[in-house]
């Protein structure tokens, strides 16, 4: 078995490196604010705190698929970024539409607004990276 | 007596409305946003995070836990922010960042180091703000 043209790209280092510390910053902003919300006012919004939920998982995971940098890490981070990506889209359309759905703010709602519309951009910077480090 | 007294007192009075609120919050923003627009430069030379930026962070951290330390003084005293669990929730996180960014431009010795200690030295006064919200939501 020859292994040499097949080795993984490394989506771990220079850009992808800061990719990495924004969404690790992210994380752990949506999983203390939907830890927070969940542990004190859960009957208010459990949809919006449940997606808020979501939303850190999502952010954890990319993180850790971004860091491993295998085959494996590049097919989590691909899943993560487009769930963030349809995330932030249809939840900012839907708080649009219809605002009663989401009484308290979540990390996407108004497309990541409450968040300087990184939550909007990250998404697309992480599938351009993982655009740049594909396998040829 | 008095009269060189009055200044002192009155920036005593102010920081006892919100201990993180004050001359020692305002230092930690600028430092920050300062060490951010250093690292940016950096990051856009194609140079390493430097001597300075680690420095920085260094004196950074020095003064977000002088920081919590006064928060955990005034609580200590009987005070109480607005929101506690929030409250608490970014000063811990407050006091971790400059850690993450030092390790992170350790472990990226290249323009993205740089580019890593901006990004967490724009956060850095986010977060403090957002701790004086978290404080003040009640008394506001």
């Amino acid at each position: 078995m020859v292994e040499t043209e097949t080795h993984p790209p490394a989506t771990n280092t220079g850009p992808g490196r800061l990719l990495i510390a924004v969404y690790l910053l992210f994380a752990i902003a949506a999983t203390s604010r939907a830890g927070l919300q969940i542990a004190t006012r859960f009957a208010e919004a459990p949809v919006a705190y449940l997606l808020s939920a979501l939303a850190a998982l999502v952010y954890i995971v990319a993180a850790v698929g971004l860091a491993r940098a295998g085959h494996a890490g590049r097919w989590v981070a691909l899943a993560c970024c487009s769930v963030e990506l349809v995330g932030v889209v249809g939840v900012g359309l839907l708080s649009l539409a219809d605002p009663e759905l989401f009484p308290d703010e979540t990390v996407w709602s108004g497309f990541g607004s409450g968040y300087g519309y990184v939550p909007l951009v990250l998404p697309v910077l992480g599938l351009l990276w993982l655009w740049r480090t594909r396998t040829r | 007596m008095t009269e060189t007294a009055t200044p002192l007192a009155s920036m005593t009075s102010a920081a006892a409305g919100s201990p993180v609120d004050g001359v020692l919050a305002t230092a930690t923003i600028v430092l920050s946003l300062v060490l951010a627009g250093w690292a940016l430069v950096a990051a856009v030379r194609n140079r390493p995070p430097d001597r300075v930026q680690l420095a920085g962070l260094a004196v950074l951290e020095l003064a977000l836990l002088a920081l919590a330390v006064v928060a955990l003084v005034a609580l200590g005293g009987g005070e109480r922010p607005g929101e506690p669990g929030a409250f608490f929730g970014y000063l811990v996180t407050l006091v971790c960042l400059p850690p993450l960014a030092w390790v992170l431009a350790r472990m990226e010795p290249t323009r993205w180091g740089s580019a890593i200690v901006c990004a967490i030295c724009v956060v850095t006064p986010v977060v403090v703000v957002r701790l004086q919200q978290t404080w003040e939501v009640v008394g506001g």
